[in-house]
């Protein structure tokens, strides 16, 4: 039995381990030892064996044995469910609402900024309402980057582009603000400086706020990756206690013929209590963890690409007005043939694309007709989107450029309204998961909540009725 | 003995020699490969889009070879002709809503062609190269509003042509030599020269040793943009006058200009005249340093329509009432002189292409 630590206090051992050198050498020349001196590990060794020869010497050992044991499976139980709880409280109140604060401040840049080009499409006299949606955009952009300040560590790379956006949003927002005032004059630099803004958003802001999500989304993905992972050690440790106070029970029913030890009972009672309490929680607690991640962050993710794609579609299919055809990209068509094709139109479809992609993905993640409906309505505002978006083309592509922009930016029956209502159902739908994921998680914590007290506590007990459970055999010596 | 010696000191200069001749050939296919290389890339225009037109490139073809094009350029057109041709049989016989004019424009050039931004939710655009095109949709299609506008920026213009995306483009585009091989240009339509744009209270002075250390802003493709390029290597233009990266229309200049990033604009005195009238605090600094015209500009190969534009401008030259001086005064009198007199094209004008 060679644990070192589980030897009980013994007045001769701490006299004699705690040497004296410093104050020997003060008085310098030291005395030389008349004999070699031996190490305090060597003379414990030692007495522990003279002590193993008696059955009172062995019962103490074994007392301090088990009680050290159960001590040690209640710390390392403690840390392990505090280490957990912490990491599921994280994913609850912090990175996942940091995760869903950056997609809101990479939504409310481009949503700005399409407001922005709308709001030049409709010339000088802009709308009440794209003035105010661009302002709420704005707002909710620089609250969403002092919420992710205040959460991220300083020098981490998030604080860098949280700060590099801080600084961007005022110049952005000057830009749009000179455009306005020489749109109001009928300047066309106004336009110019629409289109220079537009291309910090979409060159500097909007790739530093996709930065900031995908940190966020991996700060998230770490949070779940320390809280779900079973406490093996924890759990080794509890067998090894059950066994070793089973052991402890057998050898003291041979040796007396007794069946009980209350305080051995008692111990093992309690190890049984914080094991199972260990292993049913943290396994109720990581179901409702992968619940969360499952059916809320999967979900949440997959909706929030969807929107972000709607976004740049509308903004592109802004563009393709505003630009009237000044850019082009050459892309090969199905057969290998070289088509030109209008820039942003081409993007505007490949966002559709993904869009698509990402809503049929959604819908597929939905598990319940709650999460479906949103989902399914804005798959339907999607298609009717598509449609009226070739029909203004078509005008456009025939000269027809006013019908077109009635038929993109107008009152009625624009593709203005198809985007509204995508968007305003992919927010339901993330509001619906969002309330999924908080309750799923919260559950998960909640399974937590208690473990690492109770843990420390029941184990203090067990240790204690160890060690009165052999003191009371011990006692039958004296 | 002195054979020899002389031998031995030939010897030595020999080494010499070669290696002065290795150094002047180097230095020969330095100077020479920028002007093989810009010529490939005035040919090709921007961003891979025209690999096919890489012969434009060949010295032969080069109309810049011949002093007389190189001195007149916009000498080099075809006589005028009210006949239809192929080019324009094919434009008439465009169907339903598409029977219109493609034609590329400008919609940041104030007072040329721009899009009014109090004009609501309209989206016409209007100025003076526009007032153009409406003649000429009228004249070939029988319909002002027979025109299908495409901006395009100032480095697609002849790619635009060349691919065939437009019929023709109105744009404020001047007729040089090296575009005399890629596009077929119509009689000059308005005189201008390339000026300095500066604020007010800035030391520039004009086309200047005042430029030295000074960032100068251009539009990529314009010809700002190569007259600069080629007058800094041949001394004309201080060395220390950095030519900033530029930029996809001359209007961008003012936003660099007006937010700090350059220190002069240098475009057509009629654009920057345009510039100024958007912003009191900026002015036309000195006199205009070259001498340019504005010519509608068209496919090579697009003769019968090359000659019909001829015709119609020279029409609208003459026609008093709603014609050439009727949309100078309505759109360029504020901005440009009062007069129009040194912005008229030469009367008359001269046609000097054969084929």
């Amino acid at each position: 039995m060679p644990t070192m630590p589980a030897v009980p206090p013994q007045p001769g051992l701490q006299a004699n381990g705690t040497p004296t050198p410093a104050t020997a050498s003060t008085n310098a020349p030291a005395p030389a030892p008349s004999e070699p001196r031996r190490t305090a590990f060597a003379e414990g060794v030692d007495r522990l064996r003279h002590a193993a020869t008696t059955e009172p010497g062995r019962l103490r050992i074994i007392g301090a044995f088990l009680a050290a044991l159960v001590i040690a499976f209640g710390a390392v139980t403690a840390w392990q469910t505090t280490d957990r709880a912490a990491a599921a409280d994280d994913v609850l109140n912090k990175s996942q609402p940091l995760s869903s604060a950056a997609a809101d401040i990479y939504r409310s840049l481009a949503d700005a900024n399409t407001a922005a080009s709308s709001g030049f499409l409709a010339g000088g006299q802009e709308t009440a309402t794209s003035r105010d949606r661009y302002e709420k955009d704005i707002d909710k952009a620089a609250a969403g980057l002092v919420k992710a300040a205040a959460n991220s560590d300083p020098d981490s790379p998030a604080a860098a582009t949280v700060t590099k956006l801080n600084r961007l949003l005022p110049e952005y927002k000057g830009l749009v603000e000179r455009a306005r005032t020489y749109n109001r004059q009928g300047f066309p630099v106004g336009g110019a400086y629409l289109r220079y803004a537009n291309e910090k958003m979409q060159n500097e802001m909007l790739p530093a706020a996709e930065d900031l999500y995908t940190s966020e989304n991996e700060r998230l993905r770490s949070d779940y990756d320390d809280a779900t992972p079973y406490p093996w050690a924890a759990i080794a440790l509890g067998v090894v206690v059950l066994a070793a106070l089973a052991w402890a029970q057998h050898r003291n029913y041979r040796r007396t013929n007794r069946v009980m030890n209350h305080g051995l009972v008692a111990a093992t009672a309690t190890a049984t209590v914080v094991l199972l309490w260990l292993v049913v929680g943290h396994t109720v607690a990581r179901a409702g963890l992968n619940d969360s991640y499952d059916h809320g962050v999967r979900s949440l993710n997959v909706l929030h690409d969807a929107r972000i794609a709607s976004l740049k579609a509308r903004g592109n299919e802004n563009l393709t007005l505003v630009a009237r055809g000044a850019e082009t990209v050459t892309v090969k068509d199905a057969d290998g043939v070289e088509q030109t094709r209008d820039a942003y139109d081409y993007d505007f479809q490949k966002d559709m694309k993904t869009l698509g992609a990402g809503l049929a993905e959604a819908a597929k993640l939905a598990d319940d007709s709650d999460g479906e409906k949103p989902v399914t309505a804005a798959q339907g505002n999607m298609t009717e989107w598509q449609k009226r978006h070739g029909a203004a083309r078509d005008e456009d592509d025939n000269g027809n450029y006013e019908a077109a922009l009635n038929r993109v930016i107008g009152p009625e029956n624009a593709t203005g309204e198809c985007f509204d209502s995508v968007d305003d159902n992919l927010a339901t739908a993330i509001g619906h998961e969002e309330a999924e994921f908080e309750q799923a998680a919260g559950g998960g914590l909640d399974a937590m909540t208690g473990l690492p007290v109770g843990a420390a506590v029941l184990a203090v007990l067990g240790a204690a009725g160890a060690v009165l459970g052999i003191g009371r055999r011990l006692s039958e010596y004296r | 003995m002195n054979i020899r010696r002389v031998r031995a000191g030939l010897k030595g200069w020999g080494g010499v020699a070669a290696m002065a001749v290795v150094c002047a050939l180097a230095l020969a296919f330095v100077l020479l490969l920028p002007l093989t290389q810009s010529k490939g890339a005035d040919g090709t225009g921007t961003g891979g889009q025209g690999v096919a037109h890489g012969s434009q490139a060949r010295a032969e073809d080069d109309p810049c070879q011949d002093p007389q094009i190189k001195k007149a350029p916009e000498k080099q057109t075809l006589s005028p002709s009210g006949a239809d041709g192929d080019t324009i049989k094919k434009i008439k016989a465009r169907e339903g809503d598409k029977r219109k004019l493609i034609v590329g424009v400008d919609q940041n050039s104030y007072r040329w062609g721009y899009r009014n931004p109090n004009a609501g939710t309209s989206g016409e655009l209007e100025g003076f190269d526009i007032d153009l095109v409406h003649r000429i949709a009228a004249e070939i299609l029988g319909d002002p509003n027979a025109v299908l506008f495409k901006a395009i920026p100032t480095n697609q213009r002849i790619p635009a042509l060349q691919e065939g995306r437009v019929d023709m483009v109105v744009r404020t585009m001047t007729i040089n030599c090296t575009r005399l091989g890629q596009v077929a240009f119509s009689a000059p339509y308005f005189k201008t020269g390339q000026q300095v744009l500066a604020p007010k209270s800035s030391t520039i002075k004009g086309y200047d040793d005042t430029l030295a250390g000074k960032r100068i802003c251009t539009a990529e493709g314009s010809t700002a943009n190569t007259t600069l390029t080629e007058d800094q290597k041949a001394g004309k233009l201080p060395a220390t006058a950095k030519i900033v990266d530029p930029v996809p229309n001359q209007l961008d200049c003012l936003v660099r200009l007006q937010l700090g990033e350059v220190d002069a604009v240098v475009t057509d005195g009629a654009l920057a005249a345009s510039q100024a009238a958007q912003d009191p605090t900026v002015q036309l600094k000195g006199d205009p340093f070259t001498t340019e015209y504005y010519g509608v500009a068209m496919n090579l190969k697009a003769d019968d329509l090359v000659r019909r534009v001829n015709q119609i401008l020279a029409d609208y030259r003459k026609d008093t009432a709603n014609g050439w001086q009727a949309s100078y005064d309505k759109w360029l009198s504020a901005t440009l002189d009062k007069d129009s007199a040194k912005s008229k094209p030469p009367t008359p004008a001269e046609y000097l292409r054969t084929s």
